[in-house]
């Protein structure tokens, strides 16, 4: 009977442990999706103080950017990227693929290395060298500013972002590069301070999209 | 410029060479391993004659920094199959598809990664991924029958299995 009872209370010992570390590992797991979305939401809220003249103002100086070839060439209407400063269609055609990094032996990574190459008509480098994906191909090609404003602030057309995330995208590492684009091209119209300025106040202002 | 000692995978055998990490890794497969079946073409990416595979990936060797490759596995024409019998180079043989030759080992580097992701081509998938692979000779024809034959083969081998 004594053993009996002793065996009882080694198996009650043991479920108890077993919940007592499975609780835990819920709580931890808990904590870690907390910690991500905490850090994710940590930044300073967004305030956007209405002003649709400042707003309309600024997005005249993000749209010369985007317009330029250092933008546009990677957000073509068509599938294969564009090249140079008249923005014609990249030699050897190499087409978007699913992901937007090209499609068998034409991916954008085997002639596109981490830098720039050196030398004129190099292919310029970037390790994320991509165009958008397939499902969501962000065309700024042919776009009215009108247009390209509302896109922009879509989230179904501008890669999933928030205003938030997109004030960040002003320095992700491949808009950076199109201010360093390699030898023989011409920078943006203007430095990634101004239009990091001008982005910023478009989409502080209201995010304003210029009349049709 | 500085050299240091570089470890390199390439066709299952590992190297050390001794060179610049900003070494085009085609001179170091050429001139330092003496693997010369990869071909110089152009320099700059637009041929396709350097086509080595980089873990896998058509990657145009003249323009890729030996760095990049370090570590990493790279196959070049030479170690594309044992006894040359690759379903592509069967087919190159089959249909007589060089005509001076040198442009072939990338285009059959270009073809394997297609038939690796896309065993049916079409002609339209054939364009797609050939299409950065110049030949001057123009044997754009064989090439692509060759393409379609060697994907045959494969599936028959497949089958076979």
């Amino acid at each position: 009977m004594m053993n009996f009872n002793l065996k009882r209370k080694g198996k009650f010992y043991r479920s108890a442990a077993i919940l007592t570390v499975l609780v835990c590992l819920v709580m931890v797991m808990a904590f870690g999706l907390n910690t991500t979305h905490h850090v994710a939401s940590s930044t300073t809220p967004l305030i956007i103080k209405k002003d649709s003249l400042a707003s309309v103002k600024a997005f005249k100086e993000v749209y010369r950017v985007l317009k330029s070839p250092r933008c546009m060439n990677c957000h073509p209407s068509g599938d294969i990227p564009l090249q140079g400063d008249d923005s014609h269609l990249h030699t050897m055609s190499p087409k978007r693929g699913v992901e937007g990094k090209g499609l068998f032996a034409m991916k954008c990574a085997n002639c596109h290395q981490p830098q720039n190459a050196p030398g004129v008509h190099t292919p310029p480098g970037n390790p994320n060298w991509h165009l958008p994906p397939a499902d969501m191909k962000m065309v700024f090609q042919g776009k009215t500013p009108y247009q390209l404003a509302k896109q922009l602030v879509n989230p179904k057309q501008n890669g999933n972002k928030n205003m938030q995330q997109l004030i960040e995208h002003a320095d992700d590492g491949l808009v950076l590069s199109g201010w360093n684009p390699g030898e023989g091209r011409t920078l943006p119209p203007i430095s990634h301070a101004e239009f990091k300025k001008a982005w910023i106040t478009w989409i502080k202002t209201g995010a304003y999209a210029p009349k049709k | 410029m500085f050299f240091t000692m570089i470890s390199l995978n390439i066709n299952q055998k590992l190297y050390e060479v001794d060179a610049d990490p900003e070494m085009p890794l085609l001179w170091v497969i050429r001139d330092l391993v003496g693997l010369t079946g990869t071909k110089y073409g152009c320099g700059v990416a637009q041929c396709g004659a350097c086509v080595v595979h980089l873990n896998g990936e058509a990657v145009r060797s003249c323009i890729t920094k030996v760095s990049r490759a370090s570590g990493q596995k790279i196959t070049t024409i030479e170690g594309l199959s044992k006894d040359n019998d690759h379903p592509l180079q069967l087919a190159w043989n089959e249909e007589n598809v060089p005509q001076c030759g040198y442009c072939h080992s990338g285009q059959i580097m270009s073809a394997a990664v297609l038939l690796r992701e896309n065993p049916t081509p079409t002609d339209e998938d054939i364009n797609n991924a050939m299409a950065g692979n110049i030949c001057r000779c123009g044997t754009y024809p064989r090439i692509r029958k060759a393409i379609h034959l060697a994907a045959e083969m494969q599936k028959k081998k497949g089958a076979e299995k």
